[in-house]
């Protein structure tokens, strides 16, 4: 469907997730295809109920499939436990949320730093990597402030920030410019440009037309199947 | 690296209770209390069984004491009699030395209600007229000078050894041996003054073992000058009561002999007594009741202690469930960042331990300093065993990490996608 590129980061074959609702079932995706090469920029968008959310949770690796296979960076999902895929998770891919999803009671360095912590073997220069992290994003005099004391654009650049840290292959952003006026979310977009320019494979959910055309491709979804995939050419 | 985590989890668990500083704090104090009454009631019941023994000891643990007691009124025998005659007889004494092989020694003991002078001072001891056997029955210890001695009861000696008590009040500055103090109308030389003994509970009266307050002069000169004969003025009233021995110290040679002595001097007793004007303490038995009891005091405060413990316990499982279901967002934050079940698991297992442990600490202190309180205030003996403090941070330990299992659990447990979605 999608023309595949040498080395795939995540590849979706046949996913089905179906929701068991008391007595009725509700079938989120029915039937995904599609690989999403390393390097590569695609919005993912569809309207409410396309089944958008269920993919994004699916290809984050917070929600397994009812059946198919999901493969990240080599790894088939289905053969991971709870802690291998909590693991895998933390390294390959990046979250960045609509709502930021920053930890209130830690200050910016502490939350960028959350996704260190959790991994099995730490990278050891995580502080200067943070630090380093925190500069190119404009945010190096903020980071003894609580996330209430900043405003959302500074906010999603710290959660950017906090998905870069462990330097994952994959970034996932859901709505990350929904909370955002237009002149930061231009330069969110920026950044992500940056990122994907440095070899970052972006997935970036989205309902506006306008950002989803910074993005390479856009894959629409409809009633959990694949209603296209178009080219933007920039 | 793992060390380190377990830091870094204390820190967060530290941070996230000090966010809500009053809630942690009441959620604390049901292990506060808790554990200060675990302290502070061992302190207490060891305190109180301690005096007891020690109390028990002083009277000795091979003696069998027979005691005179005042009969109940009997209104119908003894209304015309003027003197209330009763209690132990000489008669009594000379049948139990003469028929128990296993006394080693018995000493026969009165006591008299005489006023103590010295020049302008006075004092109102216990005046215990006894023998020379007196000292050694009872382990008494001589503070300095000597004791009464089997001369002083064959020549009728005016001597008298005064209790610590009553030498420091008589004679504050000197030196009371030499000096003559008047009992009753009759002069007395002192000979010796006695240690006092480790101060315990409350006083028996006509106990042998005397904590404070005694002058003791040989029998025969207390039966010389004062007779057998006491007149007690009571509310306008007066009333006389005969009793030759008020008290008689049997010491048993053997352990093992006390039992049997007791039981026959018991049976002896009531054979030459018409009324049962006369007890028989024995110490050992005292002993062992004192342990029974103490034994049904730990199972009584130990239960108290449990409960309150399980209501504080039950507190914190509350509050953290609260806490798990307030914080699902993070917690959703935190696995789609890649935390393992067991790391959320820690981070909310270590917050109950954090709790109960502040609790628990802040209970220790509280309870170390009940007992001093109870000490200063109720003038009881209070005893705190090193072990009660450990014993008291185990406890809360444990608290934590039973209380918390649970709502740790449900926290990791939790499904991410729903946790994320949670407002």
């Amino acid at each position: 469907m999608a023309e595949t590129t040498a080395k795939a980061v995540a590849e979706l074959r046949d996913i089905r997730r179906t929701y068991v609702m008391g007595s009725t079932e509700v079938r989120a995706l029915k039937g995904i295809n599609v690989s999403f090469g390393a390097g590569e920029y695609w919005a993912i968008m569809g309207s409410s109920g396309s089944g958008k959310s269920t993919l994004l949770n699916i290809l984050g690796g917070v929600d397994r499939p009812t059946s198919g296979e999901y493969v990240v960076n080599g790894h088939e999902i289905s053969t991971l436990n709870d802690d291998e895929l909590s693991e895998m998770r933390g390294r390959e891919i990046g979250f960045i949320f609509q709502s930021f999803n920053l930890i209130p009671q830690l200050n910016m360095l502490e939350n960028i730093l959350v996704p260190v912590f959790y991994q099995d073997n730490p990278r050891p220069d995580a502080n200067e990597r943070a630090h380093m992290l925190a500069e190119r994003l404009g945010l190096a005099d903020r980071l003894d402030h609580r996330p209430n004391e900043l405003s959302g654009g500074q906010q999603q650049r710290v959660a950017i920030a906090r998905s870069l840290i462990n330097d994952p292959p994959l970034l996932l952003a859901d709505e990350a410019t929904g909370n955002l006026d237009s002149q930061t979310t231009d330069e969110i977009l920026k950044l992500f440009d940056e990122l994907h320019n440095e070899g970052k494979t972006i997935l970036l959910v989205t309902h506006e037309k306008e950002v989803g055309e910074h993005a390479e491709r856009i894959l629409h979804l409809k009633d959990g199947l694949i209603d296209g995939i178009v080219e933007n050419h920039r | 690296m793992k060390g380190n985590a377990l830091t870094r989890s204390i820190q967060l668990g530290v941070k996230s209770l000090l966010l809500h500083k009053l809630r942690s704090l009441l959620t604390s104090l049901g292990v506060l209390f808790g554990v200060s009454s675990v302290i502070a009631m061992l302190a207490i019941g060891e305190g109180a069984s301690q005096a007891a023994q020690e109390q028990i000891k002083q009277l000795g643990s091979q003696n069998v004491i027979l005691r005179s007691v005042k009969p109940p009124d009997n209104p119908s025998s003894d209304q015309e009699s003027r003197v209330l005659s009763y209690g132990l007889t000489h008669d009594d004494y000379s049948r139990v030395v003469e028929t128990f092989p296993w006394v080693r020694n018995a000493v026969a003991l009165r006591q008299l209600q005489q006023e103590v002078r010295y020049q302008d001072r006075q004092a109102r001891p216990r005046v215990l007229a006894t023998e020379a056997g007196y000292q050694t029955t009872t382990g008494r210890l001589l503070y300095e000078g000597r004791f009464l001695t089997e001369r002083d009861v064959d020549s009728i000696a005016n001597v008298c050894v005064l209790g610590y008590e009553v030498a420091r009040s008589l004679m504050p500055l000197e030196s009371p041996i030499g000096k003559s103090v008047k009992v009753g109308a009759e002069y007395f030389r002192v000979v010796g003054t006695l240690l006092p003994r480790i101060p315990i509970g409350d006083d028996q009266p006509a106990a042998g073992a005397q904590v404070t307050g005694e002058v003791l002069i040989p029998i025969s000169t207390g039966a010389r000058w004062f007779g057998e004969m006491q007149v007690k003025l009571r509310a306008g009233s007066r009333e006389m009561e005969e009793v030759q021995l008020h008290e008689i110290i049997l010491q048993v040679d053997l352990p093992e002999n006390v039992e049997r002595t007791a039981a026959a001097c018991r049976e002896m007793l009531s054979r030459n007594h018409q009324e049962k004007d006369y007890e028989v303490v024995v110490p050992l038995e005292l002993l062992a009741r004192a342990e029974e009891t103490k034994r049904i005091f730990n199972i009584v405060l130990g239960s108290i202690a449990g409960i309150s413990l399980l209501v504080g316990g039950i507190g914190i499982m509350n509050v953290m469930l609260a806490t798990v279901t307030e914080r699902t967002r993070e917690i959703g934050i935190r696995r789609a960042l890649g935390a393992k079940q067991r790391h959320i698991v820690l981070q909310f297992l270590v917050e109950t331990v954090v709790l109960s442990v502040g609790g628990g600490l802040a209970g220790i202190a509280l309870g170390l300093a009940i007992p001093l309180g109870v000490e200063h205030f109720a003038d009881m003996e209070t005893l705190v065993e090193p072990t009660a403090p450990l014993l008291a941070f185990g406890i809360s330990v444990s608290i934590g990490l039973l209380f918390g299992i649970y709502p740790a659990w449900r926290a990791a447990k939790m499904d991410p996608v729903e946790a994320l979605r949670h407002e």
